[in-house]
């Protein structure tokens, strides 16, 4: 079941970021960015669609992807901290957006050489949408550094406040199908680097890491989003339209 | 009952957000083939979260039932679906429809992300810039002709 365990993971990763991102639906400072930001929710829960329904049919219980979105508790969900960090601010948004997609675009390049072919399949899809979310995110990380005093101030708080964060990216899901999460270390620092001196940010010194979302245990705030996201099945179950 | 007929009866089917053209002509519905007396089509969506996939695979669905056939549909994802895969038929019906259609042999990272022209589709003139990353649809960037002042969708290369 290591395959499962980390196709749970992924989707994770996936939805609850996919979900953060929608919440900006309506509420963003441009319409441009409300536009691009709903688009970039919907290419995560795309994609975790995907990965629930493999996961599901290896699972072989008989449950859909929407059971595993809908149904499951807070403490069976798999998703690093990073992506549960609620939204905060524009600069917070897309400083996780960026953390993200620097680390699943070589992950996807990867994971199209798998050996499985679902796996591939989902990786030729999703490795060209997450260059266009990195590219998009780092844009706004350099105007914002780089910009006035105000937005240089907000962008270099939302690096300390993510600070903790970014390091779990590169634990769980440890199986063949998948690549190695660890190895992508290199290839993750050097994109963040990169941004970072365009944007005039400073790269903070090391804190203490934290994690416990590969294990299911989260910050408060996970309950409360998934409180809204499932609110409906919960409240019908069996609910469709 | 063969599947020629039952391709030329889903290939009909025009695109919910882009009516000007057939989901053949866009490349997202890739073969129909027949499994005993079930016409099976096979679609591939344009992103992984595009909201139309679901009513293009009803519509086809509905479509092959209508002309008789019990009619299925699988979704693949892989190969990847690419907008060189649009025909050049279905790039010139974009264009007389106001959508600037992506540019030809495209599917690479570079030509997603490096500098590409796009050409107003109302007047031809190539002096246009890009108002945001996203148009109508997740498909699409929006753009203005600086000549013309028109604003266009752009249906970006993937």
């Amino acid at each position: 079941m290591a395959l499962y365990r980390a196709l749970i993971e992924l989707a994770d990763d996936h939805l609850v970021l996919g979900h953060r991102l929608s919440e900006w639906c309506g509420h963003a400072p441009m319409l441009e960015e409300d536009l691009a930001l709903s688009n970039f929710a919907l290419d995560l829960i795309g994609t975790a669609r995907s990965l629930y329904a493999y996961a599901a049919e290896i699972e072989g219980k008989g449950r859909s992807e929407d059971d595993l979105a809908y149904l499951r508790n807070e403490r069976e969900y798999l998703n690093c901290l990073l992506v549960e960090r609620p939204n905060g601010d524009f600069a917070h948004t897309m400083l996780r957006e960026f953390y993200f997609a620097a680390f699943m675009e070589p992950f996807w390049q990867a994971a199209l050489a798998s050996n499985d072919k679902v796996i591939a399949g989902i990786a030729g899809k999703a490795v060209k949408e997450m260059a266009y979310h990195m590219r998009h995110a780092g844009e706004w990380i350099v105007r914002l550094g780089d910009g006035t005093e105000e937005s240089a101030a907000r962008m270099q708080a939302a690096v300390v406040d993510l600070h903790p964060y970014w390091e779990e990216l590169f634990s769980g899901g440890d199986c063949d199908a998948l690549p190695d999460r660890a190895a992508l270390r290199p290839a993750w620092e050097a994109s963040v680097k990169a941004v970072f001196a365009e944007a005039n940010l400073d790269w903070p010194e090391p804190v203490y890491g934290q994690n416990g979302g590969r294990d299911g245990m989260h910050s408060e705030v996970l309950g409360r989003m998934l409180s809204d996201m499932q609110y409906l099945q919960r409240a019908h179950p069996g609910a469709t339209w | 009952m063969t599947a020629t007929k039952a391709w030329d009866v889903a290939a009909a089917v025009p695109d919910p957000e882009l009516p000007c053209v057939t989901v053949a002509e866009l490349g997202i519905l890739r073969e129909v083939v027949m499994e005993g007396d079930t016409a099976v089509a096979r679609v591939s969506p344009t992103y992984s979260g595009c909201p139309a996939v679901q009513f293009i695979e009803e519509a086809i669905a509905g479509a092959l039932h209508d002309a008789g056939y019990k009619a299925r549909i699988e979704r693949v994802i892989s190969p990847p679906w690419t907008t060189d895969w649009i025909s050049d038929a279905g790039r010139e019906k974009l264009r007389a429809y106001g959508i600037a259609p992506p540019q030809t042999a495209s599917n690479s990272k570079r030509a997603l992300f490096g500098e590409t022209v796009v050409t107003c589709p109302r007047c031809g003139a190539t002096d246009t810039e890009k108002l945001s990353e996203f148009g109508s649809t997740p498909c699409k960037a929006h753009y203005r002709c600086k000549a013309c002042l028109e604003p266009f969708d752009y249906f970006k290369c993937i």
